[in-house]
């Protein structure tokens, strides 16, 4: 019989009876024929692969994320509880040291979903990694952690959760932004005051294959994470980069994702997006589950693969070559570039336009973070949208010094709630969130 | 009258019935190698005096074909096997030639890629190089489409027998254990024709003119006819026979733990809603993991004749059986000495009971009779243990909605059953430490083969129908046909359940007990692009373990019956 090199724990939960609606990709079918394959392959019955049902994620694991408006209970689904609650499950077999590495299998994805939420963009509404990573922290004390992004759509909102925090780096490996929804995610989006240079983005041209992915994680994201030295990898694994992904334009393959798997070598994977259900899911998440437990993938192969039909065109090759030497010149000179940035300024402000894209909602929003020198900074946010909410956000980050905690519970106290429909304060040093409504 | 016979790895035990009530019950060592004597012997003492052609059925549990294959008497196998892309699939070459033809038919049953037939004609070369008879034909997804293991077998053109389709055996996906169990028919299918018709023939000469039906694993039942194309199903009956025997000598509505307790190990089951609750995938054969349809069971290494040893200054008990218990002669203590000494048991010598117990109180420094009572504790808490432990286990079952995750059925004990040897001492005592009742059936010793005698057909089938492709499968009937595109739930339904009960008549049940189910349902829109292009409906229905035909409820058996 099998027996997995790792230890692998799988929470596989295809949620059968949720939709967002009958004939949107994100629907009960989606993870039908990869159920159907991982059956028929036996997975269950290799030695060292444990499987978990989910657990159900609390309203306090996602005040410790997200600004919900005007509240959790409005917004989120016990589906959404339980795509959250999944990944947890996942990630406390690996803390508890039940299995090596885990992985969840779960809908629906989150990377899109930011820190303010107002309801459900890029088929999201809470971010899953972030409210796994978050509870991590809580549970099991201050990690160093990278979140590789390799889902085909830019992660923006693990990138605005993350954006100011230098204990959590994030890489976003993805379409190029000026190609395909959400449109961001260019290196020039590099982190806040408090960790610029943590936030990665590596936007691919269309049609980057197999060759371009493992470059590109070889030469780039791998030197990155030796450098930054974690204490745990995530991957939130997308499987939209796949050359018969209807919705996005790569010729990522089953072959390379369990490669790309292999090379990155993360301790939780988490699924993102990938809605090709029928001829990319059932042998990606098939290869992504035996690269993860060690075992030999080679065997995994699209029934339709050819590797000549998906080769990247030739000019992609020089492409990444030039752009990943000059995201890493960019990450080695990140502190010098921070002190030209940020020197003498106080506060840094941000302003974004969010679009949520399934509810068709505009957001116009407004981040000040505070440039202290003894912490990462008091984050501010004021945002209103098409809902006709507009409110104060108040974050005081893990790390704050005892002025910024002062500082951010004046600002929730002092705010007179006349001027919004709703003042929040999470206050992450002693793990608190009050709203006033 | 009906006869039960529950032939064990040691003994035979026989019970005949009429009317729900018990007229005989006779049990008997026996030598595995002479087990139609046995049988003959077994038989003789149960129908002595009576008129054996009132016989109206025998209903009989073997381990034959276990045993063969634990002790791999099996015949050699010849396995075309093709698996596609996935797992690499060389782990699953059992058979003693394994050909991979290079085929593929994919998770909706769509042929990608045909296979070569001169890779059969190889093998079929091959298998008569080396004499070999029996085969064994599984491809990936054959379930989904059965068609490249029926073309196969075709093109072997009956040189060989049998040839075991992976398809036929069950309906549940799991590829390397559709391999195991098409092997395993394959292997011991000599072996047990031979005993079938050795037996039926037996049956024959004592004058016995009844139908005989083999229990399942899954505590139902099949006509010795359709046993010999499906010997790999009457692999580990025994347990399930005692289950059924539990639920007709006490039946229960509620969830419920059920515990043999024997010499050196104990059997722990359950019933969900008064039902025997089953293995979620298949049986465990040996080192082969099967989609053998079976009553779950769990054995313990703790027993009545276990040796009990002091190591660190506590008691430990097994998980070995070094012999008998000390109070029949045996070399070490036993729980069951420590029963004879607290006056719970009554064999032996109680003599020798003490003294052992007093050797392991001189260690311990205790009385004799406190060590006895620690035995019979630590016995509790063991059984408890692993009661808990596999409450857990079940109960975490993967589940795939959300509503099954949030409001999904527990099982939630509120009874035990307990039968075996050491029952009624040890009844107290995991009543105590489950707190829940814990009855000990009357006639719990022949609970087995009762089980045995009152088990009914039973039967499962899936149907897979996709609107898309316009087909409809069922696999364990090997039925693949076009559907059109208004084929519904309700359709998918009511022809499973005409199926299912056609199926439980072939395999030999009678009308009266044909109470089919639907168990599973799904129906899933499929969407291309922007539009709904059909459905994907699989349903899976059952006839599911209960009893038949003894002209009254279990209650009954008892009163007059009893011995």
């Amino acid at each position: 019989m099998l027996k997995a090199v790792n230890k692998l724990g799988l929470v596989f939960f295809p949620a059968f009876d949720w939709a967002i609606s009958p004939t949107h990709p994100e629907r009960e079918e989606r993870l039908l024929y990869t159920l159907d394959q991982v059956q028929e392959e036996g997975v269950a019955d290799i030695e060292g692969v444990r499987f978990y049902n989910p657990s159900v994620a609390e309203k306090k694991d996602i005040e410790r994320v997200h600004f919900c408006v005007p509240d959790i209970s409005s917004l989120v689904t016990e589906s959404h509880m339980v795509s959250a609650g999944g990944a947890i499950t996942a990630a406390r077999a690996v803390m508890e040291g039940e299995v090596r590495k885990a992985f969840a299998v779960v809908r629906p994805p989150g990377h899109h979903a930011h820190r303010v939420i107002y309801g459900d963009r890029g088929f999201c509404i809470i971010n899953v990694e972030a409210v796994m990573l978050e509870y991590v922290r809580r549970t099991y004390g201050p990690r160093r952690v990278v979140i590789v992004d390799t889902d085909c759509h830019h992660g923006d909102g693990t990138q605005d959760i993350y954006w100011n925090d230098r204990d959590t780096l994030f890489i976003s490996i993805h379409q190029d932004g000026r190609t395909l929804y959400p449109g961001t995610g260019f290196p020039e989006e590099f982190g806040g005051p408090g960790a610029f240079g943590y936030t990665i983005n590596i936007p691919l041209p269309p049609q980057t294959g197999e060759e371009g992915f493992l470059y590109v994680i070889e030469n780039l994201v791998l030197p990155i994470i030796k450098d930054y030295s974690p204490d745990l990898i995530v991957n939130s694994a997308g499987q939209d980069n796949h050359y018969t992904d209807p919705i996005t334009n790569m010729n990522f393959t089953a072959q390379g994702y369990a490669k790309m798997t292999q090379r990155l070598n993360p301790d939780i994977a988490v699924l993102e997006g990938g809605y090709s259900i029928e001829g990319a899911l059932p042998y990606v998440n098939l290869g992504i589950i035996l690269a993860l437990a060690g075992l030999d993938y080679s065997h995994v192969k699209e029934p339709d693969y050819d590797p000549e039909k998906i080769r990247q065109p030739d000019w992609i090759a020089e492409y990444l070559k030039r752009l990943c030497e000059e995201i890493y010149r960019r990450w080695v000179s990140k502190e010098d570039a921070a002190k030209k940035m940020f020197e003498g300024k106080d506060r840094v402000v941000r302003k974004k336009r969010i679009y949520y894209d399934t509810i068709a909602v505009m957001e116009e929003q407004e981040e000040t973070i505070k440039v202290c020198p003894a912490c990462s900074g008091l984050i501010t946010i004021k945002s209103e949208c098409d809902l006709g909410y507009s409110i104060l956000a108040v974050t005081i980050p893990r790390d704050a010094c005892a002025r910024c905690i002062d500082e951010g519970h004046r600002a929730y106290r002092t705010a007179d709630p006349g001027d919004y429909s709703g003042i929040y304060l999470q206050d992450k040093v002693n793990d608190e969130y009050c709203a006033k409504i | 009258m009906i006869i039960g016979l529950d032939v064990g790895g040691t003994h035979i035990d026989a019970v005949l019935l009429r009317g729900g009530h018990v007229l005989e019950v006779v049990k008997i060592p026996y030598n595995p190698s002479t087990i139609l004597e046995g049988i003959c012997e077994v038989i003789n003492k149960l129908t002595q005096k009576r008129d054996l052609s009132r016989i109206e059925r025998v209903n009989l549990s073997t381990t034959i074909s276990t045993n063969a294959v634990l002790e791999g008497r099996t015949s050699p196998v010849g396995m075309i096997l093709e698996s596609g892309p996935g797992v690499d699939p060389s782990f699953v070459a059992c058979g003693k030639e394994n050909f991979f033809l290079d085929g593929y038919i994919d998770h909706r049953g769509h042929e990608v890629a045909p296979f070569r037939e001169a890779l059969v004609h190889e093998a079929s070369r091959r298998f008569k190089e080396k004499g070999i008879s029996a085969v064994g034909v599984v491809t990936k997804f054959s379930v989904r489409n059965p068609s490249h293991e029926i073309r196969v077998k075709e093109l072997l053109d009956g040189d060989f027998y049998p040839v075991t389709m992976g398809h036929a055996l069950s309906g549940k996906l799991n590829f390397p254990r559709r391999v195991f169990t098409a092997y395993l028919n394959s292997a011991v299918y000599e072996r047990f024709t031979s005993f079938a018709s050795a037996i039926r023939r037996a049956f024959e000469d004592m004058g016995i003119k009844a139908p005989i039906n083999v229990l399942k694993a899954d505590g139902g039942t099949m006509s010795l006819k359709q046993a010999i194309s499906l010997p790999v199903h009457t692999i580990l009956s025994g347990p399930a026979a005692s289950v059924m025997g539990c639920c007709i000598l006490s039946p229960a509505s509620e969830d419920a733990v059920i515990m043999d307790v024997g010499g050196t190990t104990t059997d722990i089951s359950f019933l969900a809603g008064g039902v025997p609750l089953l293995e979620k995938q298949g049986i465990r054969i040996g080192a082969y993991p099967t989609l053998v349809r079976a009553i779950f069971s769990f054995s313990i290494a703790l027993g009545g004749d276990s040796a009990v040893k002091v190591a660190d200054g506590r008691v430990v008990i097994g998980p070995r059986r070094e012999g008998p218990p000390a109070a029949l002669g045996g070399p070490e203590p036993t729980p069951s000495d420590a029963m004879i000494v607290k006056g719970l048991l009554d064999f032996g010598s109680r003599e020798r009971a003490y003294l052992a117990m007093k050797e392991l109180g001189f260690v311990l420094k205790m009385e004799p009779e406190v060590v006895a009572e620690i035995i019979l504790e630590k016995m509790g808490d063991m059984i408890k243990n692993a009661v808990d432990g596999l409450l857990m286990e079940l109960n975490s079952r993967p589940v795939y909605t959300v509503r099954e995750l949030l409001y999904g059925k527990r099982i939630e004990p509120r009874e035990v059953r307990i039968i075996g040897g050491p029952a009624k001492a040890l009844a107290p005592v995991i009543e105590r430490k489950l707190k829940i009742p814990c009855v000990v059936p009357d006639n719990y010793q022949a609970a087995n083969a009762i089980g045995a005698a009152l088990s009914r057909t039973t039967a499962e089938i899936t149907l897979i129908a996709d609107t898309a492709r316009g087909y409809i499968t069922v696999p364990e009937l090997g039925i693949r046909q076009k559907i059109d595109g208004s084929f519904t739930l309700k359709r998918a339904r009511s022809m499973a359940l005409k199926l299912v009960e056609e199926r439980a008549a072939i395999l030999g049940a009678s009308p009266e007990d044909i109470e089919a189910e639907i168990i599973e349902e799904s129906c899933f829109n499929m969407v291309r692009g922007f539009y709904t292009v059909g459905k994907n409906i699989r349903v899976k229905a059952q006839v599911k373990p209960g009893l038949t035909g003894y002209g009254g409820e279990g209650r009954e058996i008892d009163a007059e019956g009893r011995k």
